[in-house]
């Protein structure tokens, strides 16, 4: 079993001394109805770093995504089946967990980026007037904040209030990550954030993703290798609903410890 | 080379298909515009008979009397050489201020005077009757497609909703008649002999029924389009897309929050206008109503009335009912007609401006959201 310790030595961002992970998946089986979509997974996401979950369609990374902030609950028939998810050391799926408050500890980005029909404004402000925020100055001040620290701010300050969905592909997905982050997540998950982007938009969504884990700890899920080369520090292989291997990004691409893993980098299936 | 007419393949005389194929193209377009003279003949007969009540000749051009008085009784006769035709109240001042010559005189039921009360009925039972739908149809239509996980109990709800669907409105009027007129619970001080009554600890609740009614008229038209309102609200949140909701419950959203501020707003345009053809039928239906809230005649207006809380426990009069009363219930001739076809004219103004008014309310809504 590989842990990410042995990703200090060769990236430069990973602290000395490895702090305790964000998220903990601890053997977790996951069924939808009585089809096994997760088998025995076990991992650890290391806070303010970027994991990125690579794998063919339907091996399970997405699942295992919607896992950490409980999406999967809303599916007919979705469960876990045995073992735990602890994010800060809580296990998520204990009855006395709020779901509510844990999905604004956990937030997430979808892989078509899905803008409210509102403005621009109304959708950054959106998850901070669900806690009952009114304070109009608070709301202006967080909403700029969100902005700025989504990189869009520039280009929208002039157009607050007009409808986002004007915005260009690109621009709406900055916007739902600037949504994300206005409720002041510890963690933000992304689901093939940058499929349906051009090049261009893709770039600044990565740039955007450098910036970002600073503060918080980002987990993409992604079909784009360079993608997750490029913007990960750690990365972890699934292959129909197994963990075949996770270990530091430079390490997976380098030298793979599984042939599957080496199969799939390098384009021979998937 | 020179080919002779019909010698060359492509300008063989025409066969037995090719004729078909002319008789068919015929009956299928034959039967198309069948529908244009039909609508023709029921719009045109309708305005153009209608239009000689409700418009007159002389300044403000349109029969105010028709529109603003109660129905009266018509009384024709000869005075002084001269033919009248006047209203119940005309004709007991013209007597009056003559003091009663013997004179010949016929009368006619319903003839004269207005159908105003008929309109305000009308109002007043579409408004009531698709408030209570709208309300119980988009609560059920969210719960369906909303929260519910499907199982048997959904399946068996929609069963239900399928079959009220197709239940004859006279089934509904009995229906509506049984349950609402005769068996609704009342609050009431003390017990009512002779019937079932529900002590509650500072009153009883009496199930005396609520008597021909406003009430019981929303409740029985509101069930009878309720099925149009569910499947309408139900197809208008299944087009909502589903990243609406995903993205509000990811920022933390309760299910009804996300529903409330991200869902429902953006259905409701599609809510309204297939709400429409439910009003179409509220307004229109003359069985449901005629047990349980329409009256023949009656003097008082809706809000003429004693206690604010009455104006729920009185019947009132109602513009498809009026038709069929003064068509079928009355002696016909010459006068009865003008009546006719007058009401079927506002009838159908009526129903027009309400559906106006939805789909004015539904483009400004639609501006408003856009996806």
């Amino acid at each position: 079993m590989k842990t990410d310790t042995a990703a200090g030595s060769l990236t430069p961002v990973i602290p000395a001394i490895p702090a305790p992970p964000m998220i903990e998946v601890d053997a977790v089986d996951f069924y939808y109805g009585k089809s096994k979509a997760l088998h025995n997974i076990s991992l650890k996401i290391p806070a303010k770093q970027v994991t990125a979950f690579i794998g063919p369609s339907g091996c399970g990374k997405s699942t295992l995504l919607r896992c950490f902030n409980r999406m999967n609950d809303l599916i007919d028939g979705a469960r876990i089946g045995q073992g735990e998810v602890r994010i800060q050391g809580v296990n998520i799926y204990d009855p006395q967990v709020d779901v509510i408050a844990l999905r604004r500890q956990v937030g997430m980005v979808f892989q078509k980026s899905n803008p409210f029909p509102k403005s621009i404004y109304q959708n950054v402000s959106y998850g901070l007037e669900l806690q009952g925020i009114a304070d109009k100055k608070r709301l202006d001040v967080a909403v700029e904040k969100s902005l700025r620290g989504a990189a869009l701010w520039d280009e929208v300050k002039d157009r607050l209030h007009s409808s986002a969905l004007g915005l260009s592909g690109g621009q709406q997905q900055r916007l739902c990550i600037a949504r994300a982050i206005a409720v002041e997540p510890s963690v933000i998950l992304m689901d093939e954030p940058c499929s349906a982007l051009d090049p261009i938009a893709t770039s600044k969504v990565e740039e955007l993703i450098q910036v970002l884990k600073k503060e918080y700890t980002i987990v993409i899920v992604t079909h784009s290798m360079q993608q997750a080369g490029r913007c990960s520090d750690q990365t972890a292989f699934f292959y129909i609903g197994k963990l075949i291997e996770v270990d530091a990004t430079e390490k997976i691409f380098t030298q793979p410890g599984h042939q599957q893993t080496e199969d799939y980098i390098t384009g021979r299936f998937g | 080379m020179k080919h002779s007419i019909g010698s060359h393949p492509f300008t063989t005389p025409p066969v037995g298909a090719a004729r078909v194929e002319k008789v068919a193209f015929q009956v299928f377009r034959l039967a198309t515009y069948s529908i244009l003279l039909a609508a023709t003949l029921i719009f045109g007969i309708i305005f153009a008979k209608g239009s000689q009540t409700i418009f007159v000749r002389e300044f403000p051009f349109v029969n105010v009397a028709f529109l603003t008085q109660s129905p009266e009784t018509l009384h024709v006769f000869e005075h002084e050489g001269q033919r009248h035709e006047l209203g119940d109240r005309a004709f007991r001042a013209y007597m009056e201020k003559r003091d009663n010559p013997t004179i010949k005189e016929e009368s006619y039921v319903y003839s004269a005077g207005g159908i105003f009360p008929c309109i305000v009925g009308t109002f007043f039972l579409v408004v009531g009757s698709m408030a209570i739908a709208l309300v119980v149809g988009i609560s059920a239509a969210v719960f369906l497609n909303e929260y519910s996980r499907g199982g048997p109990l959904v399946e068996l709800l929609r069963l239900a909703i399928l079959n009220l669907a197709g239940v004859p409105s006279i089934v509904f009027g009995l229906f509506g008649f049984g349950l609402f007129v005769l068996f609704a619970p009342v609050f009431g001080a003390a017990p009512v002999v002779g019937s079932f009554s529900l002590p509650l600890g500072f009153c009883y609740l009496n199930f005396t029924g609520w008597g021909v009614s406003l009430l019981s008229g929303w409740f029985t038209l509101a069930f009878m389009v309720l099925p149009v309102v569910i499947t309408a609200s139900e197809e208008s949140l299944k087009a909502v897309p589903k990243g609406f909701r995903d993205g509000s419950l990811a920022l933390g959203a309760t299910q009804w929050e996300a529903i409330r501020t991200n869902v429902l707003p953006y259905a409701l345009p599609g809510i309204l206008t297939s709400s429409i053809l439910g009003i179409a039928r509220v307004a229109g239906e003359t069985a449901p109503i005629m047990f349980t809230a329409a009256y023949v005649v009656r003097d008082r207006l809706p809000w003429q009335v004693d206690k604010a809380v009455d104006v729920l426990f009185q019947g009132v009069m109602a513009l498809p009912y009026h038709i069929y009363v003064v068509s079928s219930k009355i002696p016909q001739n010459e006068y009865t007609e003008r009546v006719q076809f007058g009401t079927a004219f506002v009838f159908l103004a009526v129903v027009l401006s309400i559906a106006l008014s939805s789909v004015i309310l539904r483009n400004r809504m639609r501006a408003r959201y856009r996806w």
